[in-house]
């Protein structure tokens, strides 16, 4: 059942950094702004790919990491008291009676605003599937019972007393082998090589697990599920020396990463070029009266897919949609330097 | 100036040459080689530029240093010559590569 409507001004898809420049810019000329992004948390690319890899062509910043950024540009939006809305992709978007925009998300929450900004990037974020053939026939959507193939951890409970295996050498599969063993019937670990990206507590930790006979460690690949009617019973494992075996597992946590996938902004109508929205390069309006597009996502003549494009991008779109959102007010140019309106809106003491 | 050879999935083959000093995935991108996605834009953040090299050629393109492993674990259907054509640069040295592409980047 769909929730009573959120009304605000503006809401942003996607929180990557132009995302969150966005709600500094339109906050500047009093526009409140709700965000939603698909990740646990704020930052896009720059948080889930590279939180650590440094970035050398943000202007004013010679080097700066993926993980900085976000924070400053945190710290930069938090005057404007920004709403968060993570763990949601954005499923449908509606034009009203009246000209504003209904959003809904695939948590069934209903925004209605003036302006929406379309952020989202190289598109929402996705769990990584194994090439396994036949894997979504294991896939039971909402299974609360934790058997079957689960990207991602909801309730740990779910998964007490089963035959759990883990595939992946990152921190989210160590992380849950480490989490989940104490309550598994059976916990397997299953990575393509004997070298574990994790943290190395971690992979100390899992180690010692293996050693003491509570952890099953393979070093192969899984190739084939095993079970009748969506009901897991064992996984086929190449191992890189020797001959193929079956693991017997209840439930199957592959953890391969995240892979970006356009998802359902290709069904809004919005006038498209090879997944990319376009938009004019003055207001950077799509085609639909209210909705602009910035960052990576969009496309025009000479588009340069810099975070320093998408920053230039939210400015010149925010002094567009102000005209959207307060129709019966005038809009003077400032600056943050010597206006001291501005400065208040700032917080500047 | 280098040759490569990219060879999709179905078989379909692509011939193209690029100046010294550039990967194999800006090459494969620059003429929009079906089958290399790249989303991070080279900069080893991603794992969706994911190649074969052909087995004559294992040696000489080398193999992925440590961080590209660390990438390759996010590949789809990792073999011993996987390597990400972000790390491989065009010089005379792989001029006749080939290398085949995966069924696909995920």
């Amino acid at each position: 059942m769909a929730q009573q409507a959120i009304e605000t001004d503006v809401v942003i898809i996607g929180a990557g950094p132009v995302g969150l420049f966005a709600v500094f810019e339109l906050g500047l000329l009093d526009m409140k702004a709700h965000l939603i992004d698909i990740l646990d948390k704020p930052g896009g690319q720059c948080a889930e790919l590279y939180p650590e890899k440094p970035i050398y062509d943000i202007p004013g910043m010679p080097e700066v990491s993926g993980q900085q950024l976000t924070d400053q540009l945190m710290e930069q939006a938090a005057p404007f008291d920004p709403k968060f809305h993570f763990n949601r992709m954005v499923t449908g978007l509606e034009k009203k009676a009246d000209g504003s925009w209904q959003v809904t998300t695939d948590e069934d929450e209903v925004f209605t605003c003036k302006v929406v900004v379309i952020a989202a990037g190289g598109g929402s974020f996705q769990p990584k599937k194994p090439p396994v053939p036949g894997i979504e026939a294991f896939e039971q959507g909402n299974s609360s019972d934790g058997t079957g193939v689960h990207y991602a951890v909801r309730k740990m409970e779910a998964f007490r007393d089963k035959d759990i295996l883990i595939s992946g050498g990152g921190d989210s599969a160590l992380d849950w082998v480490l989490n989940l063993q104490p309550i598994a019937k059976s916990m397997t670990l299953v990575h393509r090589r004997d070298e574990f990206r994790a943290a190395p507590d971690s992979v100390n930790k899992m180690r010692a697990l293996v050693a003491s006979g509570d952890v099953n460690l393979h070093i192969g690949q899984i190739t084939e599920l095993h079970g009748e009617n969506g009901a897991l019973t064992g996984a086929s494992l190449k191992p890189k020396e020797g001959d193929p075996i079956v693991l017997p597992c209840t439930s199957f946590l592959p953890f391969f990463g995240l892979t970006m996938k356009l998802g359902p902004i290709a069904d809004w109508g919005l006038n498209l070029n090879e997944n990319l929205i376009e938009v004019d390069t003055e207001k950077f309006a799509t085609d639909q009266d209210g909705i602009y597009a910035v960052g990576d996502i969009n496309t025009y003549p000479g588009k340069l897919k810099l975070i320093l494009s998408g920053f230039h991008e939210v400015a010149l779109m925010a002094h567009d949609a102000f005209k959207r959102v307060h129709p019966d007010q005038k809009l003077t140019f400032q600056y943050t330097t010597s206006s001291t309106s501005l400065q208040k809106k700032l917080g500047v003491q | 100036m280098a040759k490569i050879t990219f060879v999709e999935h179905d078989g379909t083959e692509h011939v193209l040459e690029g100046e010294d000093g550039m990967t194999v995935m800006e090459l494969a991108i620059k003429n929009s080689v079906p089958g290399i996605d790249a989303d991070c834009g080279g900069a080893c953040a991603c794992a969706t530029c994911h190649v074969y090299v052909r087995e004559d050629w294992t040696d000489k393109v080398g193999k992925a240093v440590e961080m590209e492993e660390d990438m390759l674990d996010f590949a789809f259907d990792v073999r011993d010559n996987s390597r990400l054509s972000c790390q491989i640069k065009l010089s005379d040295a792989i001029d006749g590569l080939t290398v085949d592409l995966p069924e696909k980047q995920f």
